[in-house]
């Protein structure tokens, strides 16, 4: 089945071009800043993949940054269900493919079930579960998803052998989502080299390829997106999000920044018809 | 599956029945794959194991005794109650035995630096402890509120030469510290080892902890056969992780003969955020890495918790705890703050000795219990640390 996740990538392979994948956090500074933003990127960047964060109290794999921005969300009331209802109006307006970033604590108690349903009616393209346990409950979530037209990316680390990495590559839906560093998300000065990872990962599959965590300039993204397919960039938006007077504005000129960095092949930021 | 005389729980996903799992980013599944075949490896080398029986014997001073408790029999008027002295453990608590076992598994992975998140204190004095003995780089995460009320162990980590970094996030507790730990280990996993200190986390933690931890219940069925000739009636132990409580009655867990007794932090009440019982009042969710029982809200955000004791302040607790549970092989229950601070000063009145305000709850559930029972009956408490640590927090909730 063709979702939204496929056809952007689809496109920007048919032009000879790279995306630029913007992660914010669902109500941060508030849900109506998020609705914003969403339009904003729209018109910085053209219809791309954009990861919606849903808050959550306890994100371990989170820096400093996106954490203080989802403790910030949830002290202002923002639920999963206020994620679904902002998404759910701002879609029919939207050519984006829009994906959640969600714990697995977030859909574990609301039920795989219920959550991938809801997610899907809202109008969600898309899941990126990072704590799921991919040896137990990734089977049930391929099958969910699958059934509900949901595309689900998994992530691949530095360190994930091999053998692993074909596994969690066959089980991906949408696009892979590989690491480009150990740790936590955040700006980091410098990048590791991926391009051999990315290499790596494309000879065990024909899925799109995503690079995040860590990038955060218009060097970064190019060197990202020398091999892969779009680069991912999250903490520096919700940064600038956080401090703006208008905080959707701050985030898509940034963002028209940062891809700049996108490989001489990727013309103007207007959409294409 | 380290050998043939363990049950069949976790399986080989690290699964008690539905619970447990590894819900970590993919950064750690690496480390925790190579910990769990290093583990496996380790526990099947003679020289591995007769380093740590040697450790626990010379060094952390096992067998800790069982001592019966005359006065408190009698001011129960019940069943004859035994203490299993855990706080006569080096450092004052069950804790060594765990980080023992796993500073010998680091040093085995050839990894320089571990870190540990600590609630009331003593995990993180046992890291810092084994830490020192191994010579390896120690530093521990301690919530803000914890590190006030249990001052007097982080003067203890840091002569031992550990850092102890202060968590200010969320609700500045256990919970927190956890989080900030799996965070460090994110960024370090190549050359840092976690040593989580209960049965709590991701696949294979629930399961290493319960094993090094068993020590207390193995030792404890030898000297119940040697002090009354039978395993006992009744074996009482407080839950916050439920490290103490996995360790003493795993070797157990099938007897049916014995009523084993789990107890939570009931705090000042049953309602929302003013207990830390989760078995009692939680249902099943996904905390630091496992499926078990949770203080979360309807959507999985993690609920405020409060216990007077700081070992025992946390919304989750151990997978293998949950499976008992449903599986009707524990009885779990809880204390209050009050009945907990009670206890505390009953067993130094009666008995000469000063509990950590963890195993008093394990103390005021045992007393109740005893009452209803038979004076030929026998309750084991699992005295899982002493209270130095507790005293002055006690006299200024007491006055």
């Amino acid at each position: 089945m063709t979702h939204r996740v496929d056809e952007i990538f689809a496109t920007l392979r048919a032009e000879g071009r790279k995306g630029l994948i913007p992660f914010v956090t669902a109500g941060y500074p508030s849900l109506q800043a998020t609705a914003a933003v969403i339009g904003a990127f729209e018109e910085s960047l053209g219809p791309t993949v954009v990861e919606l964060g849903i808050p959550f109290s306890d994100p371990i794999a989170d820096g400093p940054v996106i954490a203080a921005s989802m403790h910030e969300a949830l002290h202002c009331g923002v639920t999963p269900q206020a994620v679904f209802d902002t998404v759910r109006s701002l879609r029919p307006d939207t050519g984006h493919a829009l994906v959640a970033m969600v714990s697995a604590s977030i859909v574990e108690r609301m039920g795989p079930d219920r959550f991938v349903a809801l997610a899907a009616e809202s109008g969600f393209d898309g899941l990126i579960v990072p704590d799921l346990d991919v040896s137990g409950s990734a089977g049930r979530l391929d099958e969910i998803t699958a059934r509900h037209g949901l595309a689900l990316t998994m992530l691949v680390a530095p360190n994930t052998p091999a053998g692993r990495v074909a596994s969690i590559a066959s089980r991906c839906t949408g696009f892979v989502y590989v690491l480009a560093r150990v740790g936590l998300t955040g700006e980091r000065t410098s990048l590791p080299d991926v391009s051999a990872r990315v290499q790596a990962v494309r000879s065990v599959t024909d899925r799109p390829i995503a690079v995040g965590f860590g990038i955060s300039r218009p060097e970064q993204v190019a060197a990202a997106t020398r091999t892969a397919d779009a680069a991912i960039v999250g903490s520096a938006i919700v940064r600038r999000m956080g401090r703006a007077a208008d905080p959707a504005a701050a985030a898509a000129e940034f963002a028209a920044e940062l891809a700049a960095g996108l490989p001489s092949g990727n013309g103007s930021p207007a959409a294409p018809e | 599956m380290v050998d043939g005389s363990l049950p069949s729980v976790p399986d080989a996903a690290g699964r008690f029945g539905p619970f447990g799992g590894r819900y970590v980013p993919e950064t750690l599944v690496a480390a925790l794959e190579q910990l769990a075949a290093e583990y496996k490896a380790a526990m099947a080398d003679a020289e591995f194991t007769s380093r740590l029986d040697e450790l626990l014997a010379r060094y952390a001073g096992r067998p800790t005794p069982l001592t019966f408790a005359g006065r408190l029999t009698e001011h129960a008027g019940g069943a004859r109650i035994y203490l299993k002295r855990e706080d006569l453990a080096h450092t004052g608590a069950h804790k060594i035995n765990n980080t023992i076992g796993q500073g010998l598994l680091t040093a085995r992975m050839g990894k320089k630096r571990v870190i540990a998140e600590t609630g009331a204190g003593q995990h993180g004095v046992a890291t810092a402890t084994a830490a020192a003995h191994f010579g390896l780089e120690c530093e521990i995460y301690m919530g803000a509120e914890d590190v006030r009320r249990q001052r007097l162990n982080v003067y203890r980590m840091e002569l031992l030469g550990a850092t102890v970094n202060v968590v200010e996030s969320g609700s500045r507790t256990l919970k927190d510290a956890t989080n900030e730990a799996l965070r460090d280990w994110m960024e370090t996993v190549e050359h840092t080892h976690y040593i989580l200190g209960s049965v709590v986390g991701p696949h294979p933690f629930p399961m290493i902890v319960r094993d090094f931890q068993s020590i207390i219940g193995r030792e404890c069925r030898r000297q119940c056969s040697e002090a009354f000739g039978r395993v006992p009636d009744a074996i009482v132990a407080c839950v916050g992780g439920g490290s103490n409580a996995a360790g003493i009655f795993y070797p157990f867990i099938e007897e049916t003969a014995v009523t084993r007794i789990g107890v939570e932090a009931g705090g000042r009440s049953s309602r929302p955020g003013e207990h830390a019982a989760p078995l009692r009042y939680g249902a099943p969710g996904v905390l630091h890495g496992s499926l078990s029982y949770v203080l979360q809200d309807e959507f999985g955000q993690t609920a405020p918790v409060h216990s007077c004791s700081a070992g025992l302040d946390y919304p989750g607790v151990g997978p293998e705890h949950a499976y008992w549970k449903d599986a009707g092989l524990v009885e779990y229950t809880s204390v209050s703050d009050d009945e907990a601070l009670d206890a505390f000063a009953l067993l130094s009145r009666l008995e000469g000795i000063v509990p950590a305000l963890e195993p008093a709850h394990a103390i005021a559930a045992a007393v109740k219990r005893a009452a209803s029972m038979k004076p030929d009956e026998v309750v084991v408490i699992n005295l899982s640390g002493r209270g130095d640590k507790d005293v002055e927090e006690v006299s200024r909730l007491r006055g």
